[in-house]
């Protein structure tokens, strides 16, 4: 990966150069290149800390997964499929995606007048067979992913001090985090735009 | 290195939405002072960001936090056309307050009453929920941005259209589609990296 693969956006939208949309996105010019040096500082860092090649991909294909959109789950697949990573993975991280499919957000709010917004919903949990395939570090990781994705009001520090105990550092979770947070804007600007494309009026 | 929580001691932590001006506090170690590098001071963009214990935390991975910052600053302090700026903080609140962002929705209200001049109606929206009706416009720019932060996001031909209707050109509804966007960047951070705090007594 570098970045001579081209705008991430740009291709999952299927935005061509000098299109109506090309225009449209030149208007916020430094807005399109750092969301592009996001998802590179993500997945092509220059300091790789912790966390690997193999759990970054693994957890984007699960956060798209359940964001239920087929471009963007396919281009993160097909990063993880370079990584020729561990027998199972792809079909374990399926597997979880299919079993943590909900609508969101949902969630609780801290005691007081908002308790009537409280809505209730599931919590992911990975199975054990699929736990055997991912290990500790990319279950936790699954299991709050998905609180972030869906419910992200329900977090707590106990939701930390899981991450902790399954192996991440204080340091590996700010990317974890930060990996979870930025797919959920990178793919709404995919939605979003796409939707704006299908229906141009023209005049920008 | 530090790698436990930080128990949370927080009374009076804020239960409702509100334009006053809360605080924030970590449930992770942020960087201190004097573990700042070349590399973290990039991270921060601004020097003074160094005083917030939440860019302070995002600094332990500074290549995303200054990718992150930049993003952010385009999507709302460009002037350029498209969406006025207290429309792009109203995305940010309306978002906010439908993913239950309590401290990003109290900033961003007040960004959106500051250059609105309309401080009972972001009220109304933080009161009354994302389903308030205030006029068409606003109400078709917190619709958006309440489609767009469902998962699975629900954004589509329709909200489009009615965003053309209010008369939102093209540039407009691509500045609302970011604002929203962004925030469900930010408020996943926010929310799961820490808590609100009360407002200083004035």
């Amino acid at each position: 990966m570098s970045d001579s693969e081209g705008d991430v956006i740009d291709l999952l939208v299927g935005v061509e150069k000098g299109s109506y949309l090309d225009a449209i996105r030149a208007h916020r010019p430094e807005a399109r290149e750092n969301a592009q040096k996001s998802y590179l500082a993500l997945f092509a860092p220059k300091f790789p800390g912790e966390m690997t090649r193999e759990e970054r991909y693994a957890l984007a294909v699960f956060v798209a997964g359940l964001h239920r959109d087929v471009a963007t789950l396919g281009f993160y697949r097909a990063g993880l499929a370079k990584l020729n990573g561990r027998l199972g993975l792809f079909d374990a991280v399926d597997r979880e995606i299919a079993r943590g499919a909900a609508k969101g957000p949902y969630g609780h709010y801290p005691e007081g007048p908002l308790s009537r917004e409280d809505r209730a919903g599931p919590v992911h949990r990975v199975s054990e067979a699929d736990h055997e395939v991912l290990g500790e570090r990319l279950s936790a990781a699954l299991e709050h992913a998905h609180l972030l994705v869906f419910r992200p009001r329900d977090a707590s520090p106990a939701a930390l001090q899981a991450l902790l105990d399954a192996g991440w550092s204080t340091s590996g979770i700010v990317t974890l985090s930060q990996l979870v947070a930025f797919l959920s804007f990178q793919i709404r600007v995919v939605v979003g735009l796409r939707a704006l494309a299908a229906t141009p009026s023209g005049n920008v | 290195m530090s790698e436990t929580i930080i128990a949370a001691s927080n009374e009076n932590r804020p239960v409702v939405f509100t334009q006053d001006e809360i605080g924030w506090t970590p449930w992770l170690e942020p960087l201190g002072l004097d573990e700042l590098t070349e590399r973290h001071w990039a991270g921060l963009v601004d020097a003074s960001r160094a005083k917030s214990p939440y860019f302070m935390l995002l600094a332990r991975d500074p290549e995303i936090l200054e990718a992150r910052t930049k993003t952010d600053k385009d999507i709302f302090y460009n002037p350029a056309a498209g969406l006025p700026r207290a429309e792009r903080e109203l995305s940010a609140a309306a978002t906010s307050r439908d993913n239950g962002c309590i401290f990003c929705a109290s900033v961003h209200a007040r960004f959106a009453t500051t250059h609105s001049k309309r401080r009972e109606d972001v009220q109304r929206l933080l009161d009354e929920g994302v389903s308030v009706d205030i006029d068409a416009r606003w109400n078709a720019i917190i619709a958006a941005s309440v489609a767009l932060t469902a998962t699975p996001s629900c954004f589509g031909a329709a909200e489009v259209g009615s965003l053309r209707k209010v008369g939102l050109d093209d540039l407009a509804i691509s500045d609302a589609i970011h604002g929203a966007a962004f925030f469900n960047w930010a408020n996943r951070l926010m929310l799961s990296l820490g808590e609100p705090t009360p407002a200083a007594k004035s």
